[in-house]
């Protein structure tokens, strides 16, 4: 009996498998460059990844207007990983062994891009993260590449923003227990707030997605902070902001990279006023190519203003083709050291330049709501 | 019967992997990453499917909390080999730690048996569903595995040949121990709890058993995945995972291992074709499960019922 | 003391949502003995329908007036209601008399696909959209304890709800056919009972229920998003268990329970991380105790 299921089932499996096997093309071009992209575009982040890609299309669009790089129109090819661990594998797999990609772009979220990172070290083709801030990232070797600040930097900035500027003496930390982005950067701003002279007032973790956090506000209320850290991501950040309110929980709020996005003033509007973060550029900054990002951006996009993703995915493009122009050759081995021997880039989100360690050194600015929009405040340079 | 087509299983399965090794080493298939990656991923998909086959299929109990048992044996297993060479140096190692993950995950699968006696359908359903969500939570805040971070540069010590080994084995294991004299009291289970308890055979037992052996291979899974992704993360094993699998078992008709098998290669597969509607992968993947569903719940490979059991 | 009364309103507001949730799918267990899980989805759709709603119903009779806020609130519970008996119609029924599990995989499909569909560009997008404001918000301080209009809101709404669901239970000849068809359905159709014009309705009252929820649920948190059912849903799941699944008012029971549980040890700094466990963790304590749920009846099994 089992052998006549076998039987029955070898041929739609064996026939499933073979076509798996052919595939769909996958040749390599020889009048484009390939490019590949993996971001999670379905799926619980699907806002990030999201952002991210488009900020990469707009730049591949723009530069293959402009006639391509080395004489060769660019080609993004990218691939979904729905938020899924495991998928990353895959999808970076696919690019790399398949579709043939110089060089992979991708991804916001560390955790992915840790996934990717050996993979892309082992195959020696360059990675470039938008936004992965977790130091651990570039670490796995030398073909990886992140064109933001990492949060050991930015944990900094804030606290030193804590101490100095706000003047605080005790703040309260609202992690997302779910974000390692969160976790990271609430772990270095209590070691320099600390190192600062300040206390911790209370330490509360939520989950990323949660709808109600009255229960550990609530906790922080009690503890009497002079204003509260919450390392998150804007969705969550807008709710925390408006029931802290509701519960009478006045002081200041500060955040990291993460509020950065036009959401944040749509769903917390007054709730938000008054409050501060940190992040990688300002948009209301006076520079042309700003400027040019945010009109290009919104016609592109139908009228949406580019957030902090959306400009880091734009700029990683940019820093890699800079990188494939100045090897002259789309080597992979080229390209990487090109990449690495960045002094100057002028992007969107500041001037990068690579470390030793392929991080960017780049100036980190605290931007305030005001008036329900982002106002410049200062900026910190490393 | 029984014993020989468990047997011809073996020896295919033997076969296989011998080929399989063979094949990892040559160029345009074994040497593409891609192929290799989603073959590998097939295997362990197997190793799932087969083991969660036990407990929802031959056993006929409802558990929606795979994923946890296969988070235990994959975190124990990689920080096993990460103390022990945090360089990737010791392939030796890998049985060692894949078993030291899957007697973890067995222990798991004890714990989460055990309450789930007195339980019947729906209740244990959620019941172990929150087991698999608690484990999920409690990994997340380990700092020793590295909490929402993830565990990362586990070494590569998954080949394609150990794949297919151990889902050989478990597949014979598992095959074998069902169609035992021992055996028949899971499917007595599942046919008629209380008929069977009424001709004396100890239910809660076999449950529990199930469980355990269930769990156990799912261990090794787990095992087998950590060190071919090369990095794990909680949000990889939540209740979506547990789903995949679930659906796996569902589509290969509940208790036919050769289906379950098929079924489990097949969704493995079935993203990587859908990529080109990448845009609407999910959705045509939802649709897939409700129409299968509709028109053939018995299963893709089910072509003869089974005595006593239920379409 | 502040802090515990504090807690406690926290713990209600949420809890009465739940409850109203869990009232959806213990009713819907209550008939069909099956867990809907496409009921956190329509829960979503609630929310969104209301959202969709609310620029034209505002245009009628102004910003956040009460009888643009009722009138939001009937439209988005009959949208839903049409939508869930639809879902009925097309996905389940037709798997009427095949096994349980086959029906619940059904309806993890229908939730899968609900979800990823609405995520899509063209639908909902899977960005957080803002939740008008529908009805004016006072705010009220009582010593060093905050609460606000919606938070009086939620729960007597679900009161109410809860109230009108008992009475057409219990006292009307719909209810009662609905519980006939819970008991026995076969019986009940030897007894002239449509059993699927009462599935549909089952079906079409426990989607408005979710509607509802949905609906105060993002004016308590103004942030819609396809996945927003999802973890809410999963939480009622537990409550409709917790105090005896296909019970009414062990729904709610269940529901402020785990409510209140939850806000109160979420604020504690060293479990709040484990909240998304805490859950289930009770779950299974009460069912280890208690195998039937709070207030449920064990039954026995008939040979």
């Amino acid at each position: 009996m089992l052998a006549r299921l076998l039987s029955r089932a070898a041929l739609p499996l064996s026939l499933s498998f073979a076509l798996f096997l052919t595939g769909c093309g996958g040749g390599s071009s020889e009048s484009t460059i390939k490019v590949g992209e993996f971001a999670s575009l379905t799926g619980k982040e699907a806002t990030f990844g999201t952002s991210s890609h488009e900020g990469t299309l707009l730049a591949f669009e723009e530069l293959n207007a402009a006639g391509g790089v080395l004489g060769k129109k660019l080609e993004l090819i990218t691939e979904d990983n729905q938020t899924k661990p495991g998928e990353t594998a895959n999808a970076v797999n696919k690019l790399i062994a398949k579709d043939n990609v110089v060089a992979i772009l991708g991804e916001v979220a560390s955790g992915r891009s840790l996934e990717a990172a050996p993979i892309c070290q082992q195959s020696k083709i360059p990675m470039i993260s938008p936004a992965s801030t977790n130091p651990k990232v570039t670490e796995t070797g030398d073909y990886i590449f992140r064109v933001c600040f990492i949060d050991p930097f930015q944990g900094t900035v804030m606290a030193n923003f804590a101490t100095n500027t706000l003047k605080a003496k005790k703040i309260a930390v609202f992690t997302d227990v779910k974000s390692d982005y969160s976790k990271g950067l609430a772990k270095y701003f209590k070691e320099k707030f600390v190192a600062n002279g300040g206390t911790i007032a209370a330490e509360l973790d939520f989950n990323g997605g949660d709808k109600d956090f009255k229960g550990q506000l609530t906790a922080i209320k009690s503890s009497n902070p002079d204003g509260v850290f919450v390392p998150g991501y804007y969705t969550d950040v807008a709710l925390i902001c408006i029931q802290a309110k509701q519960l009478g929980l006045n002081v200041p709020m500060f955040g990291g990279d993460g509020w950065e996005s036009s959401t944040l003033l749509e769903i917390g509007k007054e709730a938000v006023e008054g409050n501060y973060f940190s992040t990688h550029y300002a948009a209301d900054a006076a520079t042309d190519k700003v400027k040019n990002f945010v009109e290009a951006y919104k016609k592109r996009f139908g009228g949406k203003v580019p957030d902090a993703m959306a400009a880091l995915g734009y700029d990683s493009a940019y820093f890699l083709a800079d990188g494939i122009k100045r090897a002259a050759t789309a080597e992979p081995a080229k390209i990487r050291e090109a990449l690495a021997a960045t002094k100057e880039f002028d992007a969107v989100t500041g001037k990068i330049a690579m470390n030793e360690k392929r991080d960017a050194v780049k100036s980190a600015v605290i931007l305030q709501v005001k008036g329900g929009a982002f106002k410049y405040v200062e900026t910190v340079n490393p | 019967m029984f014993t020989t087509g468990a047997k011809r299983w073996l020896l295919l399965g033997i076969a296989l992997a011998v080929g399989a090794s063979f094949m990892a080493h040559s160029p345009g298939f074994g040497m593409n990453r891609y192929y290799l990656g989603v073959t590998i991923d097939a295997g362990i998909a197997i190793i799932l499917a087969v083991s969660l086959n036990l407990i929802n299929g031959h056993t006929g109990q409802f558990s929606l909390g795979h994923a946890g048992f296969m988070a235990v044996g994959g975190y124990t297993a990689a920080k096993l080999s990460l103390m022990v060479s945090p360089a990737g140096e010791a392939a030796w190692f890998f049985p060692i730690a894949l078993l030291a993950g899957g007697l973890l995950a067995a222990l798991a699968g004890l714990l989460v048996g055990i309450p789930s006696l007195r339980l019947r359908g729906d209740y244990l359903a959620i019941v172990t569903l929150g087991f698999g969500e608690i484990i999920r939570v409690v990994v997340q805040n380990m700092e020793a595995v590295g909490a929402a971070s993830g565990l990362k540069g586990i070494p590569k010590y998954t080949t394609l040949g150990w794949t297919f080994a151990l889902a050989v084995v478990t597949i014979y294991f598992i095959t074998t121990l069902v169609n035992s004299t021992y055996g028949r009291g899971f499917i007595a289970v599942h046919d008629d709890e209380v008929a069977a308890e009424s001709m004396g055979v100890p239910t809660t037992r076999y449950k529990v058993t199930a469980f355990v052996i269930g769990a156990f291979f799912a261990g090794i899974a787990g095992g087998l995945y950590a060190h071919h992704k090369q990095f794990l993360s909680p949000t990889g094993f939540d209740f979506l995972k547990s789903i995949d699998i679930v659906v796996m078992v569902i589509l290969g008709g509940m208790g036919r291992t050769a289906g379950v098998i098929a079924a489990a290669v097949i969704l493995t597969l079935l993203p990587e074709f859908l990529r080109a509607f990448s845009d609407y992968r999910m959705i045509i993947y939802a649709l897939l499960i409700i129409l299968l569903m509709m028109l053939r719940p018995q299963g893709l490979f089910t072509f003869k019922l089974k005595k006593g059991s239920q379409a | 003391m502040d802090w515990l009364l504090q807690q406690s309103i926290n713990g209600l507001g949420l809890g009465s949502i739940y409850a109203l949730i869990a009232l959806g799918y213990t009713m819907v267990y209550g008939i069909l003995r099956f867990i809907n899980f496409a009921h956190s989805d329509v829960l979503m759709l609630g929310a969104f329908s209301a959202f969709y709603l609310e620029p034209q119903v505002s245009r009628l009779f102004g910003r956040e007036s009460v009888v643009g806020a009722i009138m939001i609130v009937i439209l988005a519970a009959g949208i839903c209601a049409v939508l869930g008996m639809l879902i009925e119609f097309l996905a389940y029924r037709p798997l009427r008399n095949r096994p349980r599990l086959t029906v619940l995989i059904t309806a993890i499909g229908v939730s899968l696909f609900i979800e990823f569909t609405a995520q899509h560009e063209k639908v909902f997008s899977a960005k957080t959209q803002f939740f008008p404001r529908l009805l004016p918000e006072h705010s009220f301080q009582m010593g060093n304890v905050f609460f606000n209009s919606t938070d009086l809101l939620v729960p007597v709404v679900t009161l109410l709800l809860l109230a009108a669901m008992w009475f057409i239970v219990q006292k009307t000849r719909i209810g009662t056919a609905m519980r006939a068809v819970s008991y026995n359905q076969q019986a009940a159709s030897l007894m002239g009972v449509n059993v699927n014009r009462i599935i549909s309705f089952t079906f079409g009252l426990g989607s408005a229920l979710a509607a509802i929820a949905g609906i105060l649920y993002a004016m308590k948190a103004p942030g819609i998003e396809p996945l927003m059912g999802v973890q809410p849903g999963l939480r009622a799941f537990i409550a409709a268990v917790l105090g005896g699944i296909g019970n009414l008012p062990g729904a709610v029971v269940g529901g402020l329970v785990l409510g209140i549980l939850e806000t109160f040890l979420g604020g504690i700094p060293w479990l709040s991380s484990y909240r998304d466990g805490i859950a289930f963790a009770i779950l299974i304590l009460i069912l280890l105790f208690k195998p039937a749920g709070l207030l449920g009846k064990a039954t026995v099994e008939k040979v």
